[in-house]
């Protein structure tokens, strides 16, 4: 997030895009009704009637896959309407004259038509983003999940860009994060091009700057294989050792039959977890690690807080911290370097990422700290690109309307858009150990518009079969009017009647994430 | 700033700050059952009652705004005997269970009576007779230990925006509960907690398999593993194990809320089903093994591919689930010391 949690409840305009914030950010999702509740204006964007919908100032139920189209006809309405910031994109941005050009063209009623939406309710969106002076956009994967998700989220920022809300409190473009500790991993260098602090493996100052710091030479200078291109290297033979932690892509993993395929054929594959999940099914090694609760350490949230999480209790059984287990990896391969405890790594993840160059576990003590925290006396960052925008000026980026890989057709006629519920957490290797959550949420489901259930005769708890061109599962049927008569939705939490045996390969270029929000498949009768 | 004076010393506070908060301040410890620094003040429970110069009646320091020259006094005889009569109420008509009640220990009402010295209510005649509410599978709501401080129907509905809860009834009748009293499962409610974490009293209680008492468990602070909200929590351990958990009541990000994954997800922790040892796939089956074997094992796998096919034929999945440290080091085992960027994690999924 550019801003901060705690600025939503005194924005006046909230923009949610492809976020259903009530069951999968909760808490957040508490803040922005009550924003709501305060006489903020809501402006929903999502082909389902989420429950923030509901209470929106204006609901645009857009088809999946025409973010795009949405934010350049909001943008070109702007413009054309003289509602944009001339003196802060003046001062603070470059390129908006392509920009305005390359957005003409989305009129109210090609936007209204590619999407499905009222002409007259893209206007008035569009309108009150730009005339608030405390707009905030909030998304998630619901327009990152495309496989134009990088231009997705550049249109966001080009929205925001014109109206002057970047760099501002109560303003900004503010993914919410998924997982506990994504922003973490991203920022401790979990990529193939980057070390910790997105420091590019290419660059040669930065790679000699790491090699002094571990004590290594030849640190390798080209970037390395994204998750899909590691799982395609092992189909052509080029990959044959793989170590997974923490990850379960037997359930989270687009079209789980190719997962499959790679994760048998390959020779060796370690698979370090809390349980035997279906992916450590697999492994020819899998090594026991402790939980959350029984280790030291730290992550990061979505608005960049670096947080303690602290030991609660043992180790259970004869498991071990992941970063114990990766020290004494590291030792018997001749690097040793020893950690007292993760307080340790923390120093030194300090010394060598700009942005965690001010955090110690001694300052966490009190509290969280948003980074870029740069030194011990800074305070932290609550918005990023104050001063001025971090590159220098804000660069508006032209993005074009592509759609989806996938479209319906003939004979997969419907389009699968997948997604979380609020009783289950991801591949369900926790929460489906909860037993009041199975109750609740017991198994999957497809959420189904009425008219089309009876069109197709179905009932609501039928077990129908769905198929797409990559597979197909068994699941029951949702009778619901929350969602349009040519698109269903499944979550993809459960691995019986899996939602990504049905996903699809189809990858953004830029940023390698699966269009998990559009494949087209087909609904049948069972037997 | 107004000046305001708390039994005869003066104090410096903002003009916009209620008597509570004035008194907060100047460390004066003022009881109250009802209040809630992030809810709109109540005046429900009358345990802040004090004492101020001009004022007829005894006033409700919560909702009282300070105003320059106030004279106020906190414990005199007057102020003591009201409160010591809220709570003789509040006992007439409230369990006095407190050898079996879950939430000894942490109590408020529990904790006020100790302190005011009270027994027990002294007023005979008809008390509440209600039973519980236990449709909600994570939490149970004991309707006869009430005490209308209104606290968890607030939560409900100016924080959680849930609108779950409401007082019904009036008078005697009155009570925190759902619409129609048709139980939380026929209700909006969403199982956040919020509600059960904001009780003063053991009205509303996580449901438990065990009954533990509160001065045997340990709480530990530390980060949901959830979403990434990065909510702030108590884990409640006991006798090494994980029982439970609750919000850390202040401060960012999630200022006192949890969802029903916070709140009660914790099980997988101490499952039976936990990986407890390393295993070793040996005729197609994977068997129990020591760590040393599983250590040797991988690192002659990684030598001999290494060697073999060389750094770039290996690769590592590391974890948004894992700590940061986790994660630098995992990219700085396949970087520094297997030689390959072949690094990469679920942001994406």
């Amino acid at each position: 997030m550019t801003n901060s949690i705690s600025e939503v409840v005194d924005n006046d305009v909230i923009f949610v895009i492809g976020t259903n914030t009530t069951e999968n950010h909760p808490v957040i999702g508490t803040q922005i009704k009550r924003a709501k509740a305060k006489g903020a204006k809501l402006i929903v964007a999502e082909p389902r009637r989420i429950e923030l919908a509901e209470e929106a100032d204006v609901f645009l139920q857009i088809k999946p896959g025409s973010n795009i189209a949405l934010l350049n006809g909001m943008l070109n309405y702007i413009i054309e309407n003289d509602l944009h910031d001339k003196e802060y994109i003046a001062e603070r941005t470059e390129n908006f004259e392509e920009l305005k050009e390359s957005v003409k063209s989305y009129t109210l009623e090609r936007v209204a038509e590619i999407c499905d939406v009222d002409k007259d309710d893209i206007a008035k969106a569009a309108r009150m983003y730009a005339e608030s002076d405390r707009a905030g956009i909030y998304y998630a994967m619901g327009i990152t999940q495309h496989r134009t998700g990088t231009h997705n989220v550049i249109a966001t920022s080009n929205l925001a860009l014109a109206c002057g809300n970047i760099g501002r409190e109560f303003t900004g473009v503010n993914p919410l994060r998924g997982q506990n500790n994504v922003q973490g991993a991203c920022d401790m260098g979990g990529l193939p091009a980057d070390y910790s602090g997105y420091q590019k493996v290419f660059n040669e100052d930065v790679a000699q700057k790491f090699e002094k710091a571990w004590g290594v030479e030849n640190l390798p200078r080209e970037g390395g294989l994204t998750i899909p291109d590691m799982l395609d290297a092992i189909g052509d033979g080029s990959l044959r050792f793989l170590y997974i932690m923490g990850e379960n892509p037997m359930v989270s993993d687009p079209d789980i039959n190719h997962v499959k395929h790679a994760l048998e054929s390959i020779d060796f594959l370690v698979v370090q977890d809390i349980f035997l999940t279906e992916t450590a099914e697999l492994a020819d090694v899998v090594l026991p690690a402790a939980s959350f609760a029984e280790k030291d350490g730290t992550f990061t949230n979505t608005e960049r807080r670096v947080q303690r999480v602290r030991k609660a209790i043992e180790p259970v059984g004869d498991s071990k911290p992941d970063w114990v287990i990766l020290m004494e990896i590291m030792r018997r391969l001749g690097y040793d370097k020893f950690y007292k405890d993760p307080s340790k790594i923390m120093e030194e993840i300090a010394s060598v990422t700009p942005q965690y160059g001010g955090i110690s576990y001694e300052r966490l003590e009190n509290g969280g700290l948003q980074w870029p925290c740069p030194t011990k006396d800074h305070p932290g960052t609550k918005y990023l690109h104050k001063e001025k925008i971090a590159r220098g000026k804000g660069l508006f980026h032209p993005v074009e309307h592509i759609g989806s890989a996938e479209t319906k057709d003939e004979e997969y006629p419907f389009i699968l858009t997948t997604g979380r519920i609020l009783y289950h957490y991801h591949t369900r290797s926790m929460t489906g150990r909860e037993e009041g959550l199975n109750k609740i949420a017991p198994s999957s489901f497809i959420e189904i518009n009425k008219c089309t259930a009876d069109k197709l005769g179905f009932k609501d708890g039928e077990t129908i079969k769905v198929s797409s061109r990559r597979g197909s599962v068994d699941v029951v049927v949702k009778v619901t009017d929350i969602i349009d008569e040519d698109v269903v939705f499944m979550p993809f939490h459960y691995a019986c009647g899996a939602a990504n045996y049905l996903t699809g390969a189809a990858l953004d270029p830029i940023s390698k994430i699966p269009e998990y929000k559009v494949s087209a498949v087909k609904l049948e009768k069972v037997g | 700033m107004v000046k305001i004076e708390i039994n005869d010393v003066t104090y410096d506070v903002p003009e916009d700050f209620t008597v509570l908060q004035a008194c907060e301040q100047a460390g004066i410890d003022i009881p109250t059952l009802c209040n809630d620094d992030r809810l709109v003040a109540h005046a429900a429970c009358r345990m802040c009652l004090v004492e101020v110069e001009g004022m007829r009646n005894l006033m409700t320091a919560c909702s009282l705004k300070v105003s320059d020259g106030m004279k106020v006094k906190t414990h005199t005889p007057k102020v003591i005997e009201a409160r010591r009569s809220v709570l003789d109420l509040l006992m007439s008509n409230h369990p006095n269970d407190c050898l079996t009640c879950e939430k000894s220990g942490e109590c408020k009402l529990q904790d006020y009576c100790y302190e005011y010295g009270v027994e027990r209510g002294s007023f005979v005649g008809e008390r509440r007779d209600l039973p519980p509410d236990e449709s909600n599978e994570f939490y149970d709501y004991d309707r006869n230990k009430c005490i209308l401080c209104g606290r968890c129907v607030r939560v409900c509905e100016e924080l959680q925006c849930t609108h779950a809860l409401t007082i019904d009834n009036r008078g005697f009748g009155a009570l925190a509960d759902t619409p129609f009293r048709a139980g939380r499962a026929e209700s909006t409610c969403v199982s956040c907690g919020n509600c059960v974490a904001v009780c003063p009293v053991g009205a509303l209680l996580p449901k438990r398999e065990k009954r533990i008492r509160a001065w045997d468990t340990k709480k530990v602070k530390t980060t949901c593993t959830y979403c990434g909200v990065g909510c702030q929590l108590e884990l409640i351990t006991h006798k090494g194990k994980v029982i439970g958990s609750k919000p850390v009541e202040q401060g960012e990000p999630n200022h006192g809320l949890l969802c029903v994954k916070g709140s009660y997800a914790t099980d997988f922790i101490n499952h039976e089903e936990r990986l407890k040892t390393p295993l070793i796939r040996r005729n197609g089956v994977l068997e129990e093994a020591s760590w040393n074997a599983a250590f040797d094992l991988i690192v002659s796998k990684i030598k001999e591919t290494k060697e073999k096919y060389g750094s770039n034929s290996l690769g590592g999945f590391t974890s948004a689930r894992c700590t940061n440290e986790d994660n630098y080091l995992f990219q700085k085992l396949f970087r520094a010391v297997i030689g390959t960027n072949n690094v990469d994690h679920c942001a994406r999924l």
